[in-house]
């Protein structure tokens, strides 16, 4: 047990250490592409691997560990603590981190000679080592420094293709929505040091009973906004859509894999494990805030056709989907169910894990391909399942992964997530229910919304006919690449196959939190079954998984053995007599008109048309149509601008008081010097 | 044995019998139209040729064209052994989840619309996008109107609601039947039928089942109709199981079986004989108008829920 806890608490440290010296050795051979290169990529997989052995450790064997180091500043302290929800999402950030540093071996390539590859391992081994010490930091001051660590070298990663104009604007958005988050972040901090007289969290936790309700839902409301900005929920997503296509794809598949976990982790670790007698109140908020932002995340995300951009929009809505079994956790631990309350945790962890691989999946798809093709323009690919077979493969696993579909593991996470808000319609009063219902039609037009916009994606990507030169030239990408996507689409199969297991150590995770101490559990999983122990449902992946391979191979070999005598002939496809080109086929955006026109009054398309005429004076034959097509910025022009507004107009009043004069700047010391002095008396 | 027996009825039901309903349905409108019409049979003479014939496939076309209609056919044979057809003695069956047979549906969804788009027609294309348009306006009215019987089952398992909806007080009738035009709405737009599309046409514009298999010839159109013809009597057994669950039997007596699949054959009639007659009746809605029917289903059953609990 002992030897466990040590060996766990040595790989961690060894894990954080192998990172350091992945940016230094980056920065020190920053002037040989090649070497920077491996040297940080090789450090992040070596640390990688090392974290995967401390969470399992601590996963498996329960060899939680905390450690603090003082240190000369009175307040601040270097304190981990590694429990088992700790270690859950180190191992998430760990998996992640191997595959995404195999794939970047193999994508940093085209890199070189055009940025710096140093900086890149530098900032990208910070990143991931931050990443790592956000969540398993047990001391408020210290988690601030970290998580800065983490925000300011995704920053970096986030701006480091700075010759594009763009990358550096979504890289200023990014940086004011992340500080007006730690902001937030750090008002909740100080609530709760002023109410309990610590920053240190587990004596905040036991401290936690005495302060008042009006201090807890203050911590609540700031926490919520703090740590929902760098989740990406709806309104404060702004930043998202716009930064995760900016970084380099390895760092958008971390960024939107296990980045923006970091806030539901802090979510987890605040109101439930810190927090207890807490309102329901808190739990709608999150149901809600979460179905708005699963439904809106995918409307968007169907708007886009820019494939990094729509990748990111559907990160917003996983989170919604991770928020909604979040939330009913909370409602369920409010009213005292705490079996249901653990259920819907395992959901939202289960989700948390299973968006990280596919999203991470997705995003090495979509890089392998920009690779190819040098735009993130959909309309310009087409056809490249022929070009980059392997690619296309693993980009629809992932792309029926992230739609729900069995048997992938996306699909036992939603029906975990859709089963805790049945439960809630089963067993609560009518006020609650009424958000538990609304959250499971959200759910289900989510789940069919992401479906079609991953036919999308895959249509107009690798199917029908190359509708650019670039696509028509691109080829298969160089083995660390595959490999890297090839173990994210095992995974994600193997999450969905080993479901029952995956859930039970999860359960053992939540159940491992004081609060889940003694209770028992709602359901029973093991390797081939998931089953409620009161019957209400029951789901099976392998068997899933199991008929549908062997009927489908029984239907081929029937098929193929009874009808071996008829030809196939190949021919063109059916044109009406015309000539068919690429140009007729359906595009991303055409794709989604229809739907975006049912859902115009969420969305407000805008459409402009332009038209030059041969002749201006008889306007009868045109010359050129151009037509624009746009989704209004609702949330710049209705939330954004008039805050930005407000903010210049109080600006603008409180420069009255800044003469100029130094005397009077004296004046003011000098009143509020006396002022604290009559205070303290 | 006999279970054994009984399990092979249960799997081959739906491919053997669906094409008849085919049938069935095109006979029925004939009648409508003042037409003979082909016989009820003609479906199965269909698919024979179909599979004797010779194919032409598109040189545009990727591996997810060639193998989606085995992967629609057998997900339509496994969700097709898994409802409620004739017995209830499956109950065990753990395909027999609501969210896995609505989850596999969409996974047939998935790939037919992918295959509409793989060879780069317009028509193709442009079907596969109301396809899945539909699909996913329709998930919200089919999840919630199965889940209102869910609830008032207490399972999620089609076998166990089926077995306690029979035994459902005269109270809980009306949000039933509320559920069950949710469901009926949902069907119809599932299954390719009027007011949502055009199941007799390829060349219509609005046209959407149809065109996603355009390309298709031979074999795999064979397997592509047939997967329709299928998933039509798949939903037509759920909405007469479900939400009328008289018949079904628990026995394995040869007379108690034979009982059950005449009255299960009988309750899909009436419900064929219904979907014929509104497909004769009225005309096919515009696409635009066809969300606002959809949403009408999720209203009603999120009604019918309330109405439950």
């Amino acid at each position: 047990m002992i030897a466990n806890a040590v060996s766990s608490q040595f790989s961690f440290f060894a894990s954080l250490l192998l990172f350091a010296c992945g940016a230094a050795g980056s920065l020190i051979f920053r002037k040989n592409d090649a070497a920077a290169n491996f040297c940080g990529n090789a450090f992040a997989i070596a640390g990688s691997i090392a974290g995967l052995i401390s969470s399992l450790l601590v996963l498996m064997f329960d060899s939680s560990f905390t450690c603090g180091m003082g240190s000369s500043l009175p307040l601040l302290s270097f304190s981990f603590n590694v429990d088992k929800l700790s270690a859950f999402f180190i191992f998430t950030i760990s998996l992640i981190s191997l595959f995404a540093s195999l794939y970047a071996i193999g994508y940093v390539v085209h890199f070189y000679k055009k940025y710096n590859v140093g900086a890149l391992g530098f900032f990208y081994n910070t990143f991931i080592a931050g990443m790592m010490m956000v969540v398993s930091a047990n001391h408020a001051l210290f988690f601030l420094i970290v998580w800065e660590v983490m925000s300011l070298s995704s920053y970096f990663l986030v701006i480091y293709e700075n010759k594009e104009k763009r990358n550096v604007k979504a890289g200023s958005v990014y940086f004011v929505m992340t500080h007006i988050g730690t902001a937030f972040i750090m008002l909740s901090f100080l609530l709760l040091y002023a109410a309990t007289g610590s920053l240190d969290f587990s004596v905040i936790k036991e401290n936690i009973v005495n302060i008042r309700p009006v201090i807890k839902n203050l911590v609540f409301g700031l926490a919520l906004v703090g740590f929902g900005t760098k989740a990406g929920m709806i309104p404060l997503h702004i930043w998202l859509p716009g930064a995760h296509p900016a970084a380099p794809t390895h760092v958008s598949a971390l960024m939107s894999g296990v980045m923006i976990k970091t806030g539901v982790y802090m979510f987890i670790r605040i109101f439930v494990d810190m927090m207890s007698d807490v309102p329901v109140w808190w739990g709608m908020v999150i149901v809600t805030a979460g179905a708005v932002s699963a439904l809106l995340g995918v409307l968007y995300a169907l708007t886009e056709h820019d494939i990094k951009r729509l990748l990111a929009y559907h990160s917003i809505e996983n989170i919604g989907i991770i928020l909604l079994g979040l939330g009913s956790a909370l409602i369920f631990l409010a009213l005292e169910m705490k079996p249901l309350a653990a259920l819907g945790l395992v959901a939202a962890l289960f989700h948390t894990l299973n968006h990280a691989t596919f999203k991470a999946l997705l995003f090495l798809g979509a890089g392998a391909v920009i690779s190819e093709t040098h735009t993130r323009n959909m309309e310009a690919y087409g056809g490249l399942i022929k070009q980059m077979p392997q690619t296309a493969f693993f980009f629809l696993v992932g792309a029926m992964a992230i739609s729900a579909l069995p048997p992938f593991n996306g699909f036992f996470s939603e029906w975990l997530t859709f089963q805790s808000l049945f439960a809630g319609i089963r067993s609560l009063d009518i006020t609650v229910q009424g958000v538990f219902i609304l959250a499971v039609g959200a759910l289900a037009f989510t789940g069919g919304l992401a479906a079609a916009c991953f036919v999308k994606v895959f249509g107009a990507t690798f199917l029908a006919r190359p509708r650019s030169e670039e696509a028509r030239h691109a080829g298969e990408v160089a083995l660390s690449l595959r490999t890297g996507m090839a173990a994210l689409a095992v995974l994600s199969l193997l999450f969905g196959l080993f479901s029952g297991t995956v859930a039970h150590l999860l359960s053992e995770v939540v159940h491992s939190l004081p609060v889940f101490n003694s209770t028992e559990a709602a359901f029973t999983a093991n390797a081939s079954l998931f089953k409620f122990n009161d019957n209400f449902a029951s789901v099976s992946l392998p068997l899933i998984f199991v008929s549908l391979v062997s009927v489908t191979a029984a239907v081929f070999f029937l098929v193929h053995i009874l009808t071996k005598s008829r030809k196939v002939r190949l021919g063109c496809t059916w044109d009406c007599g015309t000539h068919l080109t690429p140009r007729m086929e359906i595009t991303a955006t055409g794709f989604s008109r229809s739907i975006i026109t049912v859902f115009r009054g969420i969305l407000q398309p805008t459409q402009q048309y332009q038209i030059e005429y041969m002749d201006a004076e008889i306007r009868y034959f045109t010359k050129a149509n151009r037509v624009r097509l746009e989704i209004k910025d609702m949330y710049s022009s209705y939330f954004y601008s008039p805050m930005q507004d407000l903010v210049a107009k109080i600006s603008e009043y409180v420069k009255q008081i800044q003469g100029g004069n130094i005397n009077i700047y004296i004046l003011y010391i000098f009143i509020i010097l006396m002022a604290l002095l009559l205070l303290v008396i | 044995m006999k279970s054994a027996l009984i399990w092979t009825i249960q799997i081959i039901l739906i491919p053997v019998l669906s094409p008849l309903f085919a049938g069935i349905i095109r006979k029925i409108k004939a009648g409508f139209q003042n037409r003979v019409g082909a016989k009820i049979t003609q479906p199965y003479y269909d698919f024979w040729k179909l599979f004797h014939k010779d194919e032409v496939i598109s040189q545009d076309a990727s591996w997810v064209f060639k193998f989606a209609p085995y992967i629609i056919f057998a997900v339509t044979i496994i969700i097709g052994a898994s409802v409620p057809l004739f017995t209830s003695i499956f109950s065990f069956n753990l395909l027999s989840d609501l969210l896995v047979v609505v989850y596999l549906i969409a996974l047939a969804t998935f790939f037919l619309a992918l295959a509409g788009m793989d060879v780069g027609s317009p028509f193709g294309g442009f079907a596969s996008s109301r396809e899945m348009t539909m699909a996913a306006l329709t998930e919200g009215g089919l999840i919630s109107s199965l889940l209102a019987l869910a609830l008032a089952a207490h399972s999620t398992n089609l076998f166990s609601m089926v077995h306690s909806a029979s035994s459902l007080s005269i109270f809980s009738f009306p949000p039933v039947l509320l559920a069950f035009f949710a469901f009926l709405i949902a069907m119809l737009s599932e299954t390719a039928h009027f007011p949502f599309d055009n199941p007799a046409t390829h060349l219509e514009l609005t046209m959407i089942h149809e065109a996603m298999i355009l390309e298709y010839s031979g074999k795999r159109l064979a397997l592509m109709e047939w997967a329709a013809a299928n998933k039509f009597l798949i939903f037509l057994s759920l909405g007469a199981n479900m939400f009328f669950p008289w018949g079904l039997t628990a026995s394995s007596e040869s007379t108690a079986i034979l009982t059950a699949l005449f009255l299960f054959l009988l309750k899909a009639l009436i419900l064929t004989l219904f979907v014929a007659v509104l497909e004769s009746s009225m005309a096919k809605f515009r696409f635009f108008r066809l969300p606002d029917l959809l949403l009408v289903s999720f209203i009603l059953s999120v009604i019918a829920i309330i109405l439950i609990i």
